[in-house]
């Protein structure tokens, strides 16, 4: 079994009486990214920053390799944390070259130089060391950043929106780099974003932050498939949701019965989440649902489709075939696994 | 779920709250607040408590016409020099930011140049090309056989002076926000059926709103505040008033009108602050915005030429031909720059001082406000703020009772005039300081943190060599105004201590012009160098960001 480089137990920070974090509690083994994904404002950023040791935690704590750096008696201050940050604007001393900025946080009795060239030999950027941040391009700049945080050899490397500053095109060149260096640097890393792809791109597994919450942690399938909350069903892959009734041995919707060990007692009313391919759409006039908005995704028409009971639900058909507005339809449930269900709304 | 819990929370956000507060450096930094809070309000406390001990005499003095009248001649150099400093700035600032005036940049260039001019040294050049005797009359009389010119003396004088001297600051801050505007405003109205000339006033003007009362306070400011124009001028303001009260030893009553002129100077400043908050929010996005348009002006480009060429000769041209003048008449006359040495050597070191101890104390201030938020903070800040609201001749009268009757060992030395130079100058080395410190990203010291330096290194690696433009840029500031002060130079140095700019009032006020000009060619060249170094640097720093 590895061993968990970062802990929090049951952390908590309050901004003015408000939480920000609530009660999180998050382990990341050793050589593991861990993406930390949610909307902007849900506490992912201060979850970070209170592991950095930026800001002290109201209550719980903060274990970095079996030592407690954070709980409401003991706080050891960031510099004795062994922790890298990149931070979203990523923070380049201005006054000091690349070279020297990647040289900051290397001790004075390790071989600087050699550890500065390692780093920016893995960065990619040998050659530029003596170039001032600002006669850097974005992604460079990205980089440096990188490299500097990885040269003291951290136990945790952090990255918060570390993509936010670069514009669309870019960003996807960087994303892939990025994720090749931290692979190669072998680093245990947490990555801050409200990026889903980027979440999925980079980490291991994805936490699912809201309102101050995790509300899961778990591989991208399992998210998208079984996904713990009706949060997390929403925000990873826009779910919608389906009402049905709970039977003894599945859930009978309104399309279809769905034959599925269920948790909630029998009688109860609860929701499905859905995605649109775990519908299937039947051209049929005697159908009584109508198509109600069309889009073309790339390979298959997206639908959204009006039931008889008024529930809107989203199914794909084939490309071959167009239906227009108004069609009348049949739907039938058929995802081949599994739906979450949640109690009504 | 969360009502069981909020004893507990509590008592640790008080814990945490000490242990940040009280550490031995934020001990330090409140110590170095509470000694400048003390040196600030020492001059108006002192002020008061002198004014309580007038008698009733006093008091009916000052309820006379006399008073009202200084307050109404005050208030009206101060709205007279502010209307017509915009009338010049405005046309200036547009014609050299959004037009192809010929030689546009030249005239950018040399218009703020009036700010190193001491008020003073403005006035006797003023006085000495306009006045009766002068330079123009002079001409006259030989061409046109002209004898009397209307007297320039009084009003007319004051207002001229001032006017070629402060509208820089309109200008600056008018010349800043067109080239902030954003393009696409004036294009949206474009768009919406509005010529070049509705769009002026539809949108250029109302967006310039906050520049233009910005600028104009500082104007109004420095009227109220001039000491030098309006003795030289003989017009009575409070200012001068308060000097000839000090004069005939009639303290208590200057003790009083310096009191009701810091009123009205802080409620100015109070109107400023309150401006600038505004114009906070009329800035847009940051980012980089589109260069502003520039309007071909077509046929009116001569007599726009014209008017820049006239206001620049009129504010530049004509004190530096004058200075030029009676130096060449001094020189005749058998004057020496020798004879300078000690009053040049005694300006340097005593403004240098000034600058040095100003700044760092202004540093430990800064840090204070920027880095520990807090309703005491932001009344230190407050109370800084408001010291712009001191004329140099009240924190000089207010310091040589305050010497002269509980310190006398101070009194009439070094330390006295370094203290009132330090409080005059402290808003304005507080206010570069701050400014630069608030550039400073927090996430570079949190970098450096994390990256293993405790709070002390991180001080000295990152902070301070990223500070240093902002520390040099207050102290050459510091140093450029005590170089000019005159009033508090004039009251409170040291027996036999002469600098340039006494050396200036003394031979003016007895009328050698011809004495007066080395000093205050002198006193130009020395102060508008660290400023000259400043803006090349300033320069330099924006061709380097904006080569990427």
């Amino acid at each position: 079994m590895s061993a968990i480089t970062v802990r929090c137990e049951q952390l908590r920070k309050l901004f003015s009486h408000t939480p920000a974090v609530y009660n999180v509690t998050l382990s990341v083994i050793d050589g593991e990214i861990l993406a930390l994904l949610g909307p902007s404002g849900c506490g992912k950023t201060t979850t970070m920053r209170l592991i950095a040791g930026f800001e002290r935690p109201d209550a719980g704590s903060v274990t970095l390799s079996g030592r407690l750096v954070a709980d409401p008696h003991v706080f050891v201050p960031p510099e004795q944390r062994q922790v890298g940050m990149v931070f979203q604007n990523y923070a380049l001393f201005p006054h000091l070259s690349v070279a020297d900025n990647v040289a900051y946080g290397v001790a004075r009795r390790q071989d600087r130089q050699a550890r500065v060239h390692a780093v920016l030999d893995l960065v990619g950027l040998n050659g530029l060391e003596r170039r001032m941040p600002h006669e850097l391009s974005g992604g460079q700049q990205q980089r440096v950043a990188l490299a500097r945080a990885l040269a003291p050899q951290p136990q945790v490397l952090l990255l918060d929106e570390p993509f936010s500053g670069l514009d669309a095109g870019l960003r996807d060149q960087v994303r892939g780099e990025v994720a090749r260096i931290l692979r190669e640097s072998g680093a245990t890393v947490i990555i801050v974003t409200h990026n889903q792809n980027e979440a999925f791109l980079l980490g291991d597994r994805v936490a699912v932050m809201n309102a101050g919450v995790i509300e899961q942690v778990a591989q991208s399938e399992e998210l998208y498939l079984a996904p713990a909350t009706r949060f997390v069903a929403e925000f990873i892959g826009a779910a919608f949701f389906i009402p049905g009734v709970v039977q003894a041995d599945g859930l009978e919707t309104e399309i279809g019965f769905l034959p599925q060990p269920m948790r909630q007692t029998v009688g109860a009313t609860v929701e499905a989440a859905a995605h649109p391919d775990d519908l299937t759409l039947i051209a049929d006039p005697q159908g009584a649902a109508r198509i109600t908005n069309t889009s073309y995704r790339g390979g298959a028409y997206l639908y959204e489709v009006r039931l008889p009971s008024g529930n809107l639900v989203r199914c794909e058909g084939p490309h071959t075939s167009f239906y227009p507005l108004g069609t009348s339809v049949r739907v039938e449930l058929t995802p081949g696994h599994p739906l979450a269900c949640f109690p009504k709304n | 779920m969360q009502t069981v819990e909020p004893m507990p929370l509590l008592k640790i956000e008080q814990r945490s709250w000490r242990t940040f507060r009280f550490s031995g450096v934020t001990l330090f930094l409140w110590g170095i607040g509470a000694l400048v809070a003390v040196a600030l309000l020492l001059p108006t406390l002192y002020l008061i408590i002198r004014a309580s001990s007038a008698d009733g005499a006093a008091w009916q003095n000052l309820l006379r016409l006399r008073t009202v009248e200084t307050l109404g001649r005050t208030l009206w150099l101060a709205l007279t020099v502010t209307a017509t400093s915009a009338l010049i700035a405005v046309p200036l600032a547009w014609f050299t930011v959004r037009t192809d005036v010929p030689l546009r940049r030249v005239w950018a260039a040399l218009a703020p140049l009036p700010l190193v001019i001491p008020s003073y040294v403005g006035a006797y050049l003023m006085a000495s090309a306009l006045g009766p005797r002068g330079l123009l009359q002079q001409l006259l009389e030989t061409v046109l056989g002209i004898e009397r010119l209307p007297s320039l003396y009084g009003f007319p004088g004051a207002l001229i002076t001032l006017t070629l001297l402060s509208y820089p600051y309109l200008l600056l801050s008018v010349r800043a926000a067109l080239l902030r505007m954003d393009p696409a405003l004036e294009e949206a109205s474009h768009s919406l059926g509005r010529n070049v000339w509705q769009t002026f006033w539809g949108v250029t003007i109302p967006l310039l709103r906050p520049a233009l009362g910005a600028g104009g306070l500082l104007v109004a400011l420095y009227t109220l505040r001039d000491f030098g124009a309006v003795a030289l001028m003989r017009y009575d303001t409070f200012t001068r008033v308060i000097y000839t009260q000090y004069q005939s030893f009639d303290r208590s009553q200057a003790a009083l009108i310096a009191l009701v002129l810091i009123a009205v100077t802080l409620l100015f400043v109070a109107l400023e602050a309150r401006l600038q908050r505004r114009a906070y929010y009329f800035q847009g996005d940051t980012g980089a915005l589109r260069p502003p348009t520039v309007i071909q002006l077509g046929r009116w480009r001569w007599p726009a030429l014209l008017y820049c060429a006239g206001i620049i000769c009129f504010s530049l041209a004509l004190p530096a031909i004058m200075l030029l003048y009676w130096l060449l008449r001094g020189v005749a006359a058998g004057e020496t720059i020798m004879a300078l040495g000690a009053a040049t050597w005694n300006a340097i070191w005593a403004s240098g001082l000034a600058a040095v101890i100003t700044v760092a104390v202004a540093l430990p201030l800064s840090l204070l406000v920027v880095r520990h938020r807090g309703w005491l903070t932001s009344l230190l800040e407050r109370l800084t703020y408001s010291a712009y609201a001191l004329p140099g001749i009240v924190v000089a009268l207010a310091l040589v009772f305050f010497g002269a009757n509980h310190v006398p060992w101070l009194y009439q030395t070094l330390p006295l005039l370094i203290l009132a130079y330090l409080i005059l100058f402290i808003p304005q080395a507080v206010g570069t300081v701050r400014s630069s410190l608030l550039q400073i990203h927090p996430t570079l010291e949190e970098a450096a943190r994390g990256l293993g330096k405790g709070p002390a290194r991180v001080f000295l690696t990152i902070t301070l060599p990223l500070l240093r433009p902002g520390l040099l840029a207050g102290a050459s500031m510091v140093f450029l105004t005590a170089m000019k002060e005159l009033p508090a130079t004039l009251l409170l140095a040291p027996l036999g201590f002469k600098t340039l700019a006494t050396a200036v009032w003394s031979a003016v006020s007895e009328a050698f012009f011809a004495e007066a000009a080395a000093p205050a060619l002198l006193l130009i060249l020395l102060s508008s160098l660290p400023m000259t170094v400043l803006i090349l640097r300033e320069q330099n720093y924006e061709r380097d960001h904006r080569s990427l």
